[in-house]
C-alpha cells in the first residue's frame, strides 16, 4: 500500500507532464497544534509530497534554519510518537499525498527498528529518510521497513561516483534524492544547470524518480531545478517562514501555506516550459 | 544486547566495517561516505608504509618528546599502602598531554593525502592546541571548533591556539559545548569536501577515527610494556585512565589487552554525583545508541534525544565514549569505574602535594580510584596509571573551588 503511494503518485504526475512538488515541515514546529494545521494544509497549497522531519537534538547535516526548528520542536516536547500520532492525524483526511519521514537514527534506535517500521505503517507512512544511516549500516532498517512496505529512500551526493552509485541505489524503492550541494542543508544555493547530469545519472542508475533537495529557496531556483527533475524539495526556506512568523506574531500556518503556494505555482510552471 | 563473549585476540578488532561487536560503524551523512572510506584505505597503506612510520618515530622522539618517563611514585604508593604506583608521564610530552601523539599521527597522513586545511573540533582545549601546534609546524591553515560555553571558560588556551596561527570558530548551536563543536566540524567538512581534512581528537566518531586514533595514542601502552619489563621484569598487575571519549585510555590499554592477567580499569567522570544526573559516565548512566558516526554508549534520554554531560573536566565533558571502550566493558575485559568532581579535586591536591606533579584535571578522575585499586592489587603488586595531561590548565578552575581568587 504505502511504496504503491509513492509510486502512483509520481505515475500521475508523469502522465500530467510535471515535476512534483515536495515541502519539508519539521514536526511540532513551532508547536504541535500548529505543525499539525500546516500539515493538513500542504495539500491544497500545492503539495504533491510531503516530507516530514523529526527533531533530533544533535542534527550534524543540517544548516541554522532546521537545527532551530529541531531546537523549538523540542523545546515544546515534540517526540517522535507525537510526530506518528501527526502523520496518523492527517492520514485520516489525506488517503493519497505520500509522507515520507526524515531525520537522525538515533531516535530509531532508541524505539527499535522493527517495532517503529510497525507504528510508522500503521501511522501512514510511506518512506523513510534518515541522513546518518548509509547503504553500509542500512541493513536491518531496510529489513524492518521492506516487511511493512515504507521505502528506504536513499540520498546520493555530488560525491558519489558512479561506483558508490551502485551501492547507493541498491535495496531503495519510491525515488532517489539527490542532495544537489556538497554541504548542509539550507546553504549553498543549487544549480539547476549543473544538477542536471546528476539527476540524469542518478535516475538511470536507479530506474527511479529523482527529487532534489538542499539549496532550493525561491520560486525562480525551484522552477528551474523543476525543469530537470522528477522532484524539487524545499526545506529551510519554510521552516524560516515559520520562525519569521513567531518572531513577528503573525499567522504561522498563513504564511507557511502561501509560500508553499508560491513555490508549487513556480513547480507547476515549469512544465509548460518546452524541454 | 546479550553479553558477548570475549575475542581469542583484540587485535583483531574493529572488522571490516570498523565494528567492535556491536559497536562502532560509519553512521555518516552520504555526501561523507566517499571521503571515509578514502581516509579508511589512505590510514591503510601509511600504517603498512614502513617510511610513514620512521617519519612518525622520528618526529615523536625529535618534536614531541618520547618515550615519556614512567615514574615510579613513591610517596603516593606509601600514602595509600597498597601496590606500587606507576605513572606514565604523558603530560611531559610537548603541549602538555597525550593528544599530540594522535595529531602528529593524523597531520602527516592528511599531508600524504594532500589534504591542504585541517578542521578539529576541541572540548577543553588540549586537542585544539595540540592540532594547532602541528598545523604551525606543517603550515597548513587550521580552524578549531569550540562550543561557545568552553571558549569563554578555557580562555588561556583560546589564546594559545591564536598564537599558534589556528582560527578558533565559538559553536552556540545546541548546548554550546563538545558534542556541539564536533556536529560544527562535521557540517564544516561535508561542505568543504575537497581540501579538508578533519583531525579527530578522540577515539571516537566514524571508522577508521577509532581505530586510527587507537593506533597512533598505543605507543603509550608500547612504551610502558617495554619500561615496567626492564623496571619490574614483569607486567603490572593493573592499569588505570580516565575515560571521556577514551584516546588516553584506550592508548595505553591497547597493547595489554591480550594479557588477560592485567587488570583494566577506565574512570569515568561522575561530575556532581550518578544519582544527581549531572555527570559525563556513558557506559555507567547511559545507554547504547548512534551519534557523531557510531554506535556506543550515549547519554540520553528516553526520547533518543542527546543529553548534555556534565563535569568539571571539560576534556571528559562528553556525552559519548569510544565504541572499543564500549565493547571492552560489554565483552567484560575492562572495568570501567566513575569519580566524582570532587574526588577528582581531592586527587589533584593529593599529587601535586606528594609527588610535586600538578595532574590535568582529566588525569585525576583515574587519580581518585587508586585507593580501591592499589588496595585490591594489594601490596607487591604493580599499577601502572596514565597520567594524560599537565594541570597547569586548571589552576583557575580548582581556585575557584578553593574559594580563592588568583
Amino acid at each position: 500500500m504505502s511504496k504503491s503511494r509513492i509510486e502512483k503518485r509520481f505515475a500521475d504526475l508523469k502522465a500530467e507532464g510535471r515535476a512534483a512538488f515536495v515541502p519539508y515541515v519539521m514536526a511540532g514546529d513551532p508547536d504541535a497544534e500548529t505543525a499539525l494545521a500546516i500539515l493538513k494544509g500542504l495539500p491544497a497549497a500545492g503539495a504533491d509530497l510531503i516530507e516530514v522531519g523529526f527533531p533530533f537534538s544533535d542534527p550534524m547535516a543540517e544548516g541554522p534554519p532546521i537545527q532551530r526548528a529541531a531546537q523549538r520542536a523540542l523545546s515544546k516536547g515534540m517526540t517522535l510518537k507525537a510526530t506518528l500520532g501527526a502523520i496518523a492525524a492527517f492520514r485520516a483526511a489525506d488517503a493519497d499525498t505520500p509522507v515520507i519521514l526524515m531525520g537522525y537514527m538515533n531516535p530509531l534506535v532508541t524505539w527499535g527498528v522493527e517495532a517503529f517500521a510497525r507504528d510508522a505503517a500503521a501511522a501512514g507512512v510511506d518512506g523513510l529518510i534518515i541522513v546518518d544511516c548509509p547503504p553500509e549500516e542500512a541493513d536491518p532498517l531496510a529489513d524492518a521497513l521492506d516487511a511493512h512496505d515504507i521505502s528506504l529512500i536513499r540520498l546520493a551526493t555530488p560525491t558519489t561516483d558512479d561506483a558508490r552509485l551502485q551501492v547507493v541505489v541498491r535495496r531503495t524503492s519510491g525515488f532517489v534524492y539527490y542532495v544537489s550541494v556538497a554541504g548542509v542543508t539550507g546553504v549553498k544555493e543549487a544549480d539547476a544547470a549543473a544538477v542536471a547530469p546528476h539527476v540524469e545519472r542518478v535516475r538511470k542508475a536507479s530506474g527511479l524518480p529523482v527529487a532534489v533537495g538542499f539549496g532550493i529557496k525561491t520560486p525562480e531556483r525551484a522552477e528551474a531545478v523543476a525543469r530537470v527533475a522528477d522532484a524539487v524539495v524545499v526545506g529551510s526556506a519554510l521552516v524560516d517562514e515559520v520562525a519569521e512568523a513567531v518572531e513577528l506574531n503573525e499567522d504561522v500556518t498563513g504564511r507557511v501555506l502561501s509560500k508553499v503556494g508560491a513555490l508549487a505555482k513556480a513547480v507547476r510552471l515549469a512544465r509548460r516550459v518546452p524541454a | 544486547m546479550n553479553a558477548p563473549t570475549r575475542p581469542n585476540d583484540y587485535a583483531a578488532y574493529p572488522d571490516a566495517r570498523g565494528r567492535f561487536g556491536d559497536y562502532g560503524g560509519q553512521y555518516v551523512p552520504e555526501t561523507l561516505m566517499p571521503l571515509v572510506h578514502d581516509l579508511d584505505a589512505a590510514y591503510a597503506a601509511a600504517k603498512a608504509d614502513a617510511a610513514f612510520q620512521a617519519e612518525l618515530a622520528g618526529f615523536l622522539s625529535h618534536y614531541v618528546g618520547r618515550p615519556s618517563p614512567l615514574y615510579f611514585a613513591a610517596r603516593l604508593t606509601e600514602h595509600f599502602g597498597g601496590a606500587k604506583i606507576y605513572l606514565k608521564r604523558e603530560e611531559l610530552n610537548h603541549t602538555g598531554s597525550h593528544k599530540i601523539n594522535n595529531c602528529m599521527g593524523q597531520i602527516l597522513l592528511a599531508m600524504r593525502m594532500g589534504k591542504t586545511r585541517i578542521i578539529a573540533e576541541t572540548g577543553a582545549g588540549q586537542h585544539g592546541v595540540a592540532t594547532a601546534t602541528v598545523c604551525a609546524r606543517f603550515g597548513l591553515p587550521c580552524v578549531v571548533y569550540m562550543g561557545a560555553v568552553d571558549v569563554e571558560r578555557q580562555k588561556p588556551h583560546v589564546f594559545r591556539m591564536n598564537l599558534l596561527g589556528a582560527e578558533v570558530r565559538p559553536v552556540t548551536s545546541g548546548s554550546a559545548t563538545l558534542k556541539d563543536a564536533m556536529n560544527e566540524a562535521l557540517r564544516d567538512w561535508v561542505t568543504n569536501v575537497h581540501d579538508t581534512y578533519y583531525l579527530i581528537g578522540s577515539a571516537a566518531g566514524m571508522h577508521p577515527y577509532p581505530v586510527m586514533v587507537r593506533d597512533f595514542q598505543s605507543i603509550i601502552g608500547r612504551e610502558v610494556r617495554e619500561q615496567i619489563l626492564e623496571v619490574e621484569g614483569r607486567l603490572p598487575d593493573a592499569l588505570v585512565a580516565c575515560v571521556g571519549g577514551g584516546s588516553n585510555a584506550i592508548g595505553m590499554f591497547h597493547p595489554f589487552l591480550n594479557d588477560e592477567g592485567v587488570k583494566i580499569f577506565g574512570v569515568e567522570a561522575a561530575g556532581s554525583g550518578m544519582d544527581s544526573g549531572r555527570h559525563a559516565a556513558a557506559i555507567n548512566g547511559g545507554r547504547p545508541g548512534v551519534l557523531h558516526g557510531n554506535m556506543t554508549y550515549l547519554l540520553q534520554d528516553r526520547e533518543g534525544q542527546i543529553e548534555e554531560a556534565h563535569s568539571i573536566s571539560a576534556g571528559l565533558d562528553y556525552p559519548g565514549i569510544g565504541p572499543e571502550h564500549a565493547w571492552l566493558h560489554d565483552v567484560g575485559r575492562a572495568t570501567y569505574l566513575t569519580a566524582t568532581d570532587a574526588e577528582a579535586l581531592d586527587a589533584f591536591m593529593l599529587l601535586s602535594k606528594l609527588e610535586g606533579i600538578l595532574p590535568a584535571i582529566e588525569s585525576s578522575h583515574a587519580l581518585a580510584r587508586l585507593p580501591e585499586i592499589t588496595r585490591e592489587v594489594g601490596k607487591g603488586g604493580v599499577v601502572v596509571l596514565n597520567l594524560s595531561g599537565r594541570g597547569d590548565k586548571d589552576v583557575n578552575t580548582v581556585a575557584a573551588h578553593l574559594g580563592r581568587t588568583i
